[in-house]
């Protein structure tokens, strides 16, 4: 009896001095359940980190959308919990003012900050610093069906938001479609989204310089009577006041619109002959813009990736964050998701058949606009929504809408 | 009541499981919420100060709230008249005599059984304009010329979603009925058809008083239900079209989560329960006198 | 109008009110089944092909693989823990019911108050609860546990279980308890002997409405739990649908599957649930 105790005793200690020698860290990350790599790709690149780094543990976490940012802010409130945590392009200001994210404006090497696509840096900038690396870069782009053009002797898809307009009047007129564009206008962040690629154009902002709204004058409301117009003109499909961007997939993959504005996803998915009864009839463009005014329009609808300030690991964190934004993991699975590195846009190594999609890439992603910067985001986000939205089903003029969104906004 | 004062002493020992439950799991979050409804706490920020009922003033004035309280009461009214009117007339119903009978009892259980989240996709899926269910099967019925929205117009949104609410609910009320129905006795359903009275004068004479109980327990558990919804509304439409289905529930969602204004989603949330707690008192003490009546 | 004629009629009326509830059941639920099977082509097609051209099983394939990593693993995980923290739940708000019931039948005047006041804790939204909830279980470390969720379950369960509890047992007439009370029988002899035999079927119809319950809740969940040790059927049929992209077949398929243990569990306790109601509900 006393000999297996001390025999077993013995084997105890060797275990316990053994794993003492490997002071493993154990992070902790947050990630989307889907965001553009599936779960499957996330934990084969961080079981890769792993490999390398035989010292740190990485657990993951996967969570639909909202909990992203509801849990986050819980753990925080909490005490800590998360390591890194995946965020989206809107929240950094929130979570800058809240101490959420750490500062990594030092950890970022000006080899980085030549590197990587100028565009992406507002993915994590607030105020004139950094808080994480960009990681998925993601933009809205104007999809059009070929065959519907070539169809009603269209050359060349549109460049500016009138010439949409137009080839949407003639493929109407030729009896191809009935509501040949199809927008996400629900009342949800997806609506900000278009919101901010037509304002854009038409050299609006949201903010004035010290924060003040500034969406209810000028380019903001032209943008809204813009996409009240096309309602009116049949040109719009009108359900598109309900949908949200995964309705504007099926919309147009069934053939029942000639023209889309969506994000990276969609042009693979439309081009699947099993999910789509258009496959090989996609097309892809930057989005427009207005002649004299802006060339292309894009969205910023990247997510980054930031260490929360509650981390007892920040140094293992950026070591993790570095690998998973590393040009060797991007190029991996550039299919689902394109890099960060404007390097690899020089020599993109992808199948034939996304030539279109990267092509507009390069214009797209390099223009993205941000959306307002500020950590009154939701609520300003909130009152936008609402205002297009009664704006849309004509309970308001669209002038008068978004003077009270800012009146709502609490900015 | 109990004269045995061997079981009076020794009485508190019954119920003491159960109240040292609610208080261990439920006690400490509902004093924290009424205390964080009468400060401005936020969700992150430290500190907060007291301001007594500002919170509350401001949003009973607040226009937001005040849709949102409509939207949730006709939420409650419609979907749990709808439960009702379908579960009543399902529970008489099986209780008659038909073949298949035991099957159609056990099939009642599929709409309950359904989570709520797939419930929901479901039925936005079928009120899909463009291509949806719904719109299909009226159009190829004849009994629409073309297909409409029905999630995407306020005036048809919210009735939309007491369709589906009421749906996937009446079964419970169905199966309380039924089950009340089933313990009348015999001879007492006979005697009245016997004696030649109307189906009108049959159910207030015999079946009512019977049904009136549970009906009141089903009554309560919906309404307070109803009341706090949140999930199959964010899933079908997130509050919209133009707030014309946002609850209280996602209101106080908005206010402690989006903006991060804790004090006041603690506050919309006390005056949801508040206002249960009123309309509940409401129905059982009206309940009971109609019960004492008979 | 003569008797048979009647009965005819009424017949009638009958059968086609009865074919009308299996429709209004049914209808929607063979839909999903169809969604489950068909393609998206299929599904947005305008007019709608109601039969799909070719039946896809692939995703209940997919939903109930077992293989590490797979969507299959984290959705037969969900499954798993939503039994285990649903029975959990169930059991547990029983044990503690059946007693707190058993005193508010017998002595209504000193202990109601203690059921209205579960019962109006159950008015508050979870929305409002859920962030010193969180708060908590953090601090204790108990995030992320079956155990712990179904305590937090157990506090929305317990209230409505004991009053239908209660209303069982004001259906179990007290002379029956009396008298084996003065042969001499002690409480938990009474208990076990006379009333919980006698409240049977209530016992089992309080035990499934708990189960359902705890089966549908949703907000909690997706915020106290991490990963596949505890993740719940209904985070993970969010998970599916809270991406960039939704299949709605596959959502379909989960929603099948999630609906098959309650349904198992009612059509099992079928009987004793009906007449449970019974015996429960009858006073209220």
């Amino acid at each position: 009896m006393t000999k297996t105790m001390t025999a077993l005793s013995a084997v105890l200690a060797l275990g316990i001095a053994g794993s003492a020698a490997h002071a493993e860290t154990t992070l902790n990350a947050l990630f989307m359940a889907q965001a553009a790599y599936s779960e499957q790709n996330v934990r084969d690149m961080t079981a890769d980190f792993m490999k390398a780094n035989p010292d740190i543990k990485v657990n993951l976490e996967f969570v639909p959308y909202e909990g992203l940012r509801d849990k986050t802010l819980l753990s925080q409130g909490a005490g800590g919990g998360y390591d890194v945590v995946l965020f989206d392009v809107i929240w950094p200001a929130e979570y800058a003012t809240n101490n959420v994210l750490i500062d990594v404006t030092d950890r970022i090497t000006a080899d980085m900050k030549s590197d990587i696509m100028p565009g992406a840096w507002t993915t994590v900038d607030y105020n004139g610093k950094a808080y994480g690396m960009p990681w998925i870069l993601d933009t809205k782009y104007l999809f059009y069906n070929t065959d519907m053009l070539k169809k009603a002797g269209i050359a060349a898809p549109p460049k500016t938001w009138d010439e949409l307009l137009e080839q949407a009047k003639t493929i109407k007129d030729k009896g191809i479609v009935e509501h040949p564009i199809v927008w996400s206008w629900a009342q949800a962040e997806a609506v900000i989204c278009d919101y901010t690629m037509l304002l854009a154009s038409y050299g609006g902002s949201f903010l004035t310089d010290d924060g003040k709204p500034a969406f209810q004058t000028g380019g903001g409301v032209q943008a809204l009577d813009y996409m009240v117009k096309s309602i009116d003109a049949g040109l719009t499909n009108p359900n598109s006041k309900e949908y949200l961007e995964e309705d504007v997939r099926r919309v147009f993959s069934s053939g029942q619109a000639a023209f889309a504005l969506n994000w990276t996803y969609m042009y693979n998915l439309a081009n699947d002959p099993k999910e789509s009864k258009i496959a090989g009839n996609v097309g892809v463009v930057p989005g427009p813009g207005i002649s004299g005014k802006l060339d292309a329009s894009a969205v910023n609808g990247s997510m980054g990736l930031g260490i929360t300030a509650a981390s007892k690991h920040p140094d293992e964190a950026w070591k993790y964050i570095l690998s998973m934004t590393s040009l060797d993991t991007q190029k991996k699975y550039a299919q689902l998701s394109l890099p960060i590195w404007s390097s690899w846009y020089d020599k993109p190594d992808v199948a034939k058949d996304q030539e279109a999609l990267i092509a507009a890439a390069k214009v797209g992603l390099a223009a993205m606009y941000p959306r307002p910067t500020t950590p009154k985001y939701q609520e300003l986000s909130t009152a936008i929504q609402q205002a297009i939205q009664s704006a849309l089903l004509k309970s308001a003029e669209p002038e008068a809408a978004l003077t009270d969104a800012a009146a709502a906004s609490g900015l | 009541m109990i004269e045995n004062r061997w079981m009076s002493s020794r009485a508190w020992f019954l119920p003491l499981p159960l109240l040292l439950v609610m208080a261990a799991i439920i006690g400490w979050p509902f004093l924290w919420t009424a205390w964080t409804s009468f400060t401005d706490a936020k969700l992150l920020a430290a500190g907060s100060d007291w301001v007594g009922f500002a919170n509350y003033v401001k949003a009973l004035g607040n226009p937001l709230f005040q849709s949102a309280l409509l939207v949730t009461i006709k939420f409650t009214v419609i979907s749990v008249l709808i439960e009702f009117a379908i579960g009543l007339s399902a529970g008489l119903l099986l209780d008659q005599d038909f073949r298949g009978r035991t099957l159609l009892r056990a099939l009642m259980i599929l709409p309950w059984a359904l989570p709520t989240v797939v419930n929901a996709t479901m039925w936005r899926l079928i009120y899909q304009p463009d291509f949806g269910a719904l719109n299909s099967m009226l159009t190829q019925l004849g009994m629409i010329d073309s297909y409409r929205s029905w999630l995407g117009e306020p005036s048809s949104a919210l009735w939309a979603v007491c369709l589906a609410d009421a749906w996937k609910n009446f079964p419970l009320v169905a199966l309380i009925c039924l089950a009340a129905l089933q313990s009348v006795p015999g001879e007492l359903k006979a005697a009245a058809t016997i004696d030649g009275a109307g189906f009108w004068k049959r159910f207030r004479a015999v079946y009512l008083p019977f049904l009136v109980g549970p009906l009141t327990v089903a009554i309560v558990l919906r309404t307070i239900e109803a009341f706090k919804v949140f999930d199959i509304i964010w899933v079908m439409t997130r509050g919209g079209p133009a707030n014309s289905t946002k609850s209280l529930s996602i209101v106080v969602y908005q206010e402690a989560f989006s903006f991060q204004r804790a004090g006041s989603g603690a506050s919309i949330a006390l005056i949801v329960a508040l206002i249960s707690a009123i309309l509940t008192t409401v129905y059982v003490t009206a309940m009971r006198r109609q019960a004492e009546v008979r | 109008m003569t008797r048979r004629r009647q009965r005819l009629i009424k017949s009638w009326l009958i059968h086609t009110a009865a074919l009308l509830l299996t429709i209004l059941i049914l209808a929607p639920v063979i839909w999903m089944g169809l969604m489950s099977v068909s393609s998206t082509n299929d599904l947005t097609s305008v007019p709608l092909r109601w039969i799909p051209a070719e039946w896809d099983f692939s995703r209940y394939v997919k939903l109930l693989t077992i293989a590490e990593n797979t969507t299959g693993a984290a959705f037969t995980a969900s499954l798993r823990n939503s039994m285990v923290v649903a029975g959990l739940g169930a059991i547990l708000a029983l044990v503690v019911g059946i007693p707190a019931a058993w005193a508010v039948s017998r002595m209504p005047r000193r202990f109601s108050w203690m059921l209205h006041v579960s019962v109006a804790t159950y008015m508050l939204p979870p929305v409002a609860l859920v962030v010193p909830m969180y708060f908590a279980l953090s601090g204790m470390g108990a995030l992320n546990s079956v155990f712990s969720l179904a305590l937090i379950y157990l506090s929305i369960l317990a209230p409505f279980t004991a009053w239908l509890l209660k209303s069982n047992f004001d259906n179990v007439p007290f002379e029956i308890e009396q008298a084996a009370m003065m042969d001499g029988a002690n409480l938990m002899q009474i208990m076990r002997n006379v009333t919980l035999p006698l409240a049977a079927p209530g016992l089992t119809t309080a035990g499934l409405f708990a189960f359902l319950l705890a089966w549908d809740e949703f907000f909690y969940a997706l915020l106290f739990t991490s990963d596949q040790r505890a993740k719940t059927l209904t985070v993970a049929i969010a998970d599916l649908a809270g991406g960039r992209i939704a299949d709605y077949g596959l959502i379909a398929a989960a929603g099948i599957i999630a609906a098959l243990p309650p349904v198992i569990i009612g059509f099992g306790l079928q009987k004793a649930l009906i007449s449970g109601l019974t015996t429960g509900g009858v006073k209220g």
